[in-house]
C-alpha cells in the first residue's frame, strides 16, 4: 500500500517528507514501547504510534522505515519533524486511536509484520 | 582494518542513539551490504541504549575487518547477576521513566542475539559487563 493511500484511509495530516508519498509499505506494526518496534519491525513496514519523542524517530531511523503515523492527535513537535527530514520519513497525524486506526489498515487487507 | 569507539555515557537519553547512527553512516560510507548495515544498527542501538539505561557508563566499538565486523559493549558496572534471566524476553530492570520513554520491555538483549552471528556476553557484579556481537561478511548476500 503507498504511504498516500495510509493518509487517505486514517484521514491523516502530511507533516513532512510529502515527497516521498508514493513509498510502499508492506505490513504494519502498532506500539507504543520502540523496544517492541525494534524486535518486530522490518524496513517496509509501516509504525503506528501514541508515543511522541525524538526517540522514535532515531528508531526509526535504525531500522530504515519509511513512514510513522502519530495516533490520537498528538501534537507532534518541530524537534521531532526536523529529524524526520533529515531521515526522510514521512510522518503522519491522524485524531484516531491506535485500535482504529490499525483496525481500518488491517480491513483493506495491510497485514501485521512477521517477525524475522 | 577500521576501529572506532564511542564513550557512552550513563543516563544521557539526549544523545542515545547518536553513536549508533554514526555506526550505521561509517558502514554504508565503508561500502557494507545494506542488509548487514541494517542488522548491526539495530544491534548497536540496543547495546548503546543499554550502555545509556543500565551501565554506569561504558563505550561502544565498532571493528571493520575484510571478512567480519565485531561492535564490543564495555561497560563499569554494576553488572550482570544473572545472565540466562537478562537473555530472556521480557526480563527487564528498567524503571517507569525509562518505560515512559519508550523502552525497557526487556526485548533488546533477545534482539541482539537475533540479529548478529556470533554472539558473547561476560558480566561480573560490580565490575562490569562485556558484549560483543559479531558478523562475518563473506556469507552469502541478498
Ligand atoms: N550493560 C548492562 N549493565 C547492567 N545490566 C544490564 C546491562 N544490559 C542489560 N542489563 C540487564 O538485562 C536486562 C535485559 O536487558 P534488555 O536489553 O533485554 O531489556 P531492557 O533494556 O530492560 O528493555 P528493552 O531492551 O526492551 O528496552 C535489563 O533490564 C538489565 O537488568
Ligand atoms: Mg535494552
Amino acid at each position: 500500500m503507498k504511504v498516500s493511500e495510509v493518509a487517505r484511509i486514517l484521514n491523516a495530516k502530511i507533516l513532512c517528507c510529502e515527497h516521498r508519498l508514493h513509498e510502499e509499505v508492506t505490513s504494519a506494526f502498532g506500539a507504543d514501547m520502540m523496544s517492541d518496534v525494534l524486535a518486530f519491525m522490518n524496513e517496509h513496514t509501516l509504525l503506528l504510534t501514541g508515543l511522541v519523542n525524538p526517540h522514535v524517530i532515531r528508531t526509526a531511523e535504525m531500522l530504515e522505515l519509511r513512514a510513522i503515523v502519530f495516533v490520537r492527535g498528538k501534537e507532534v513537535p518541530e524537534e521531532i519533524l526536523e529529524r524526520a527530514k533529515e531521515q526522510e520519513i514521512v510522518l503522519l497525524a491522524t485524531d484516531k486511536t491506535l485500535y482504529t486506526s490499525c483496525g481500518l489498515l488491517y480491513a483493506t487487507g495491510l497485514p501485521e509484520c512477521r517477525r524475522k | 582494518m577500521f576501529v572506532q569507539t564511542f564513550p557512552i555515557t550513563r543516563g544521557d537519553f539526549d544523545t542515545a542513539g547518536e553513536a549508533s547512527s554514526k555506526i550505521k553512516n561509517m558502514l554504508k560510507k565503508l561500502g557494507i551490504s545494506p542488509r548487514i548495515v541494517r542488522e548491526v544498527a539495530i544491534t548497536a542501538y540496543e547495546m548503546e541504549l543499554n550502555l545509556v539505561i543500565h551501565s554506569l557508563g561504558g563505550e561502544l566499538k565498532l571493528e571493520v575487518r575484510p571478512k567480519s565486523i565485531e561492535l564490543t559493549a564495555k561497560d563499569n558496572g554494576p553488572g550482570i547477576e544473572d545472565i540466562k534471566l537478562a537473555l530472556k524476553e521480557g526480563y527487564s530492570t528498567a524503571s517507569e521513566s525509562v518505560r515512559n520513554m519508550g523502552f525497557g520491555a526487556g526485548m533488546g538483549l533477545p534482539n541482539v542475539v537475533r540479529h548478529c552471528h556470533n554472539f558473547h556476553i561476560e558480566s561480573e557484579l560490580n565490575k562490569g559487563t562485556l558484549i560483543i556481537a559479531g558478523y562475518s561478511l563473506d556469507e552469502k548476500e541478498d
